[in-house]
């Protein structure tokens, strides 16, 4: 069957060309914003490319090398070796694949528990909107490291858990914050006029609300990625993520304690990785809020 | 007569995404003391923009002066420092803003508000600012001033709140008055009132008065003379006699038609519309492109002010 | 004329006690999750609660004991009719009620959080307001970038840096612990309300509180940061359109000093959202000090918790969720209240 696109879709495509036109105007005034969108295409070139860069590839993964322990930064190993002898150096590169990709899924799973939730309750209302959203505001009033600490500590220590207990301890943003764009969405117009001609339920939810609302929300989710990288890195750094001898930067500061006050680039190199990560993510993120709240916006 | 102040050559632009554009070019404009000149024009003819140039409260950026003079007692206002402007904005240069509903600030009680700027620009005492500031109350005829003064403006009505502002205005013995639009935001029924009030204090205090409006007619109540603005310049220039008896530029007259002077008389629209330009022409006369008697040398040469018989100014070809 | 504000009493009243409603929902939404996932794990309680050499006969009987053998939904009645009266059951591992180990650890958390927070406040308002004041000059750009940067800061390596700079390198502030070893041993450690440096500083007992402070300097530092980042950012952000308002234009044609505009006027105005801010992130804060207690052996929840967890000792991370989660019920109140306190907001 054809899929039907509301016809403001159409409408709203001009306007929307001249205001992603004047979103980057502005954000390319901001310089420190334009660095960091740089530096993320930077990051995930480096996650793509990660095999093609390292020097030891062996030492990603396993391959000991008892000889050269705990070396300082040198011209061979750049960032230093690590207690069996590993190049620190080849770990981090690979671990920003490894970094990006959890907190991808993390946030797709997240968008696909929430939004679903969020737009039914929004288009329904009544009952079903009451039971959700109070079910939702039970999972807000959790912090959210504790929640995820909790669903990782219960599901068992691992990179897939960990990721898991993120999209949990996520989801119930996305779906308060689509629930509030469909209920102003469910007297629009487009919506009336399906709902006259016929249209079920499900298809005006998924086929009319969701594609209308979904901007923000993603918007949303690419701002939160620093927030569930550095989450991600914590988990692994409590002992509930990702497990040795996996290159994840959270982990590699965690083992790195016990060396780290006589071999000081054990965990500086892995924690800067965090850092500069999150650190582009949140300022792009800063930059897009800026330019796109019309209560800060400046010309 | 002396004058106040005196504008020359001054042009202000705002910088958009878009472009440069100019939103004010006056080549002269002087008021003398104890004068009252009104200002006329539609919205974003410019008018507050030159209040808050006078002032030096513009937001820069996006907008910023290009060049020109704003002398007020024979000095440059926009040489001034920072500092200079702040020992002169309400001590001797204050402002009636449009929107009582937005200029005063919410999170302190009025009496504060009023007793902060006495303290500061008059250097009283606690006691003494409180006071005065009863005394302004009576002044603006707000009765039981110190229920007033302690309330949050938000609990306070609209017209309430513009005698508050214009106690503020009236409150540090300033010589020249900037009334923008001061009864633009209010009810039809108490208008009259609160212009009432401004035109008695105005003539108690010889104040020198710089009045916004966008209606002629109610201009006419206060001022002694009058300039149109239109898209940021001076299209006429007279005494209020000159002006409202004799309108010489087209776009006086619209103005004037705007307003129905007999209680049914029948306006014909298509008189009054006029077409929203969006950019601004290279050349040309500023209104050629609304102007229903344009010719061709409208489009192509800017007209300067022209003396046309007594005070009266037009800037128009025809 | 009756003034308004006599009649905002009994509206906050009506306010704070459906909010308290809502909040005592929610923690027993919390309860009822939390009680839930700790059943669907794959462990056995009763074999932790007796030992690693335990009979399947002693295992049964403690089974028994703790109530396991019963349907789920009256074991969870009986965990939240013994709530009411403060009765979180027994940790697996110690034995001791949870109830009395977490007053034992509560203590040094909160002072780490609060006194941190109270820090936090201290330097990231200024830190805002100055950046809102020079927007896009450079003291902005390096305020804003400290601020985005403070909240993009791993922790727990924050933790480890400052541990290499100022023990390893320096030498200066001490690894980790409350306590030195030698002043544990040589002194009588005060004991009035848990609190150890408001303990030392009401008994006047300096050297202990002098050695404390040195103790709380890493610590309260790393888990300062992220809190300074967020009010410095939100101070800044709620200023910046403040800024823009018709009433501080109009306070400057009043040749008020640009001093008076900014630090009251405009400040006033932004302390609500920058307040609301502050109090929510003691929430995130007392999540954080879970990693940070672990980096500086800080005798508090955090260390609880992670002990517990790694060892599934349910009874004691229901017992430390319960408690999280009734502080955030609890801050987000007050932030409610906070923004009803605003005199524009009328209930």
């Amino acid at each position: 069957m054809r899929k039907l696109l509301p016809v403001e879709t159409f409408e709203a495509i001009k306007p929307r060309l001249k205001e992603f036109k004047l979103t980057f105007y502005l954000l390319n005034r901001n310089r420190l914003t334009m660095i960091a969108v740089i530096t993320v295409f930077l990051l995930v070139l480096i996650a793509i490319l990660a095999p093609l860069i390292v020097p030891y590839k062996e030492h990603v993964i396993s391959g000991t090398n008892p000889q050269e322990k705990l070396l300082p930064p040198s011209q061979e190993h750049l960032f230093g070796t690590d207690e069996l002898g590993r190049d620190i150096f080849s770990r981090v590169i690979y671990g920003t694949r490894i970094s990006l990709e959890t907190a991808l899924a993390a946030v797709g799973l997240a968008l696909l528990i929430g939004v679903p939730l969020g737009a039914i309750a929004g288009a329904t209302g009544g009952v079903v909107d009451e039971v959700i959203m109070r079910i939702t505001d039970i999972f807000l009033s959790f912090p959210p490291l504790l929640l995820a600490i909790l669903i990782a500590a219960f599901l068992g220590p691992s990179l897939t858990n960990a990721m898991l207990a993120i999209a949990v301890a996520w989801w119930p943003w996305y779906t308060r914050l689509i629930r509030g764009q469909a209920v102003s969405m469910r007297e629009r117009q487009f919506v009336r006029a399906a709902r006259a001609i016929g249209t079920p339920h499900f298809k005006i939810v998924f086929g009319h609300i969701v594609p209308n609302t979904i901007a923000p929300v993603i918007v949303q989710a690419s701002m939160d990625l620093g927030g569930v990288i550095l989450t991600a890195a914590s988990l692994s750094f409590l002992g509930l993520g990702a497990q040795p001898p996996t290159p994840e930067w959270g982990l590699m500061v965690s083992t790195s304690r016990n060396y780290f006050l006589n071999a000081w680039w054990y965990s500086i190199f892995p924690g800067l990785a965090i850092f500069i990560t999150v650190l582009v993510f949140n300022l792009v993120g800063d930059g897009l809020r800026e330019v796109l709240d019309p209560r800060t916006r400046k010309y | 007569m002396t004058e106040l102040l005196k504008i020359e050559n001054l042009k202000v632009n705002f910088r958009t995404f878009e472009g440069v554009t100019n939103v004010l070019n006056l080549e002269s404009l002087s008021v003398a003391k104890g004068e009252s000149f009104g200002l006329v024009g539609e919205s974003g003819a410019g008018k507050t923009t030159l209040a808050y140039t006078i002032l030096k409260l513009l937001p820069i950026p996006p907008a910023f002066v290009e060049s020109g003079v704003i002398n007020f007692e024979g000095e440059n206002l926009l040489k001034k420092s920072e500092g200079e402007m702040q020992k002169i904005r309400g001590k001797k240069v204050s402002m009636i803003f449009q929107d009582p509903m937005s200029t005063l600030n919410p999170v302190f009680t009025t009496g504060q508000q009023i007793t902060r700027v006495l303290q500061h620009n008059q250097g009283l005492h606690k006691a003494q600012a409180k006071k005065r500031a009863v005394e302004l109350m009576n002044l603006v005829k707000l009765p039981d001033p110190e229920n007033i003064l302690s309330k949050y403006p938000h609990e306070l009505s609209g017209g309430q709140r513009q005698r508050i502002i214009i106690a503020l205005a009236f409150s540090c013995g300033a010589q020249f008055l900037i009334a923008d639009e001061p009864t633009r935001n209010l009810d039809v029924t108490i208008q009259a009132g609160v212009l009432q009030l401004i035109a008695e204090l105005i003539r108690e205090t010889n104040v020198t008065v710089l009045f916004i409006g966008n209606n002629l007619e109610l201009v006419s109540l206060i001022c002694d003379r009058v300039g149109i603005l239109h898209r940021g310049q001076l299209v006429e220039l007279g005494s209020i006699k000159e002006v409202a008896k004799h309108p010489a530029h087209p776009y006086t007259l619209t103005l004037l038609r705007a307003i129905p002077k007999e209680k049914r008389e029948k306006i014909d629209l298509t008189q009054i519309a006029l077409k929203a330009e969006e950019r601004l022409a290279e050349k040309g006369c500023r209104y050629a492109g609304r102007c229903l008697k344009k010719e061709k040398i409208c489009l192509e040469e800017e007209p300067a002010l022209k003396h046309i018989g007594g005070t009266h100014y037009i800037a128009c070809h025809l | 004329m009756p003034s308004a504000r006599v009649e905002r009493k009994p509206k906050m009243l009506k306010f704070i006690l459906k909010r308290l409603a809502l909040g005592v929902l929610v923690i027993l939404g919390v309860v009822i999750v939390t009680f839930i996932m700790t059943r669907v794990v794959p462990s056995n309680p009763a074999a932790q609660w007796v030992g690693p050499r335990a009979t399947p006969e002693q295992i049964q009987a403690a089974k028994r004991e703790l109530g396991l053998d019963q349907p789920l939904y009256i074991q969870l009645g009986i965990y939240i009719k013994n709530l009411f009266t403060g009765n979180l059951g027994k940790s697996l591992k110690t034995h001791q009620p949870v109830i009395e180990e977490l007053k034992n650890y509560l203590p040094a958390t909160i002072e780490l959080v609060l006194l941190s927070t109270v820090i936090a406040a201290l330097i990231g308002l200024p830190l805002g307001v100055i950046s809102a004041k020079k927007k896009d000059r450079w003291l902005d750009h390096f305020s804003r970038f400290f601020s985005v940067g403070a909240v993009s800061l791993p922790t727990f390596w924050v933790g480890l840096f400052l541990q290499l700079i100022f023990y390893r390198w320096l030498g200066v502030l001490p690894l980790g612990g409350e306590l030195s070893t030698n002043i544990k041993l040589f002194y009588q450690v005060p004991h009035v309300t848990g609190f150890l440096l408001l303990d030392s500083l009401i008994t006047g007992n300096m050297v202990i509180f002098k050695d404390a402070l040195l103790h709380f300097i890493l610590p309260g530092i790393t888990v300062a940061l992220y809190p300074i980042g967020l009010v410095a950012r939100m101070t800044r952000s709620a200023l910046l359109e403040i800024l823009g308002e018709d009433y501080i234009r109009a306070a400057r044609s009043y040749g008020l000093p640009e001093s008076t505009v900014l630090w009251s006027y405009a400040l006033k105005n932004s302390l609500g959202p920058t307040i609301t801010v502050l109090t929510l992130s003691i929430g995130y804060t007392l999540t954080n000090t879970f990693l940070i207690e672990a980096i500086f052996s800080w005798p508090g929840i955090g260390s609880y918790i992670a002990t517990s967890i790694l060892s599934l000792d349910y009874p004691a991370i229901m017992g430390v969720t319960i408690f999280a989660a009734l502080a955030y019920v609890v801050l987000n109140l007050i932030a409610d209240i906070i923004i009803a306190l605003d005199p524009r907001v009328r209930l």
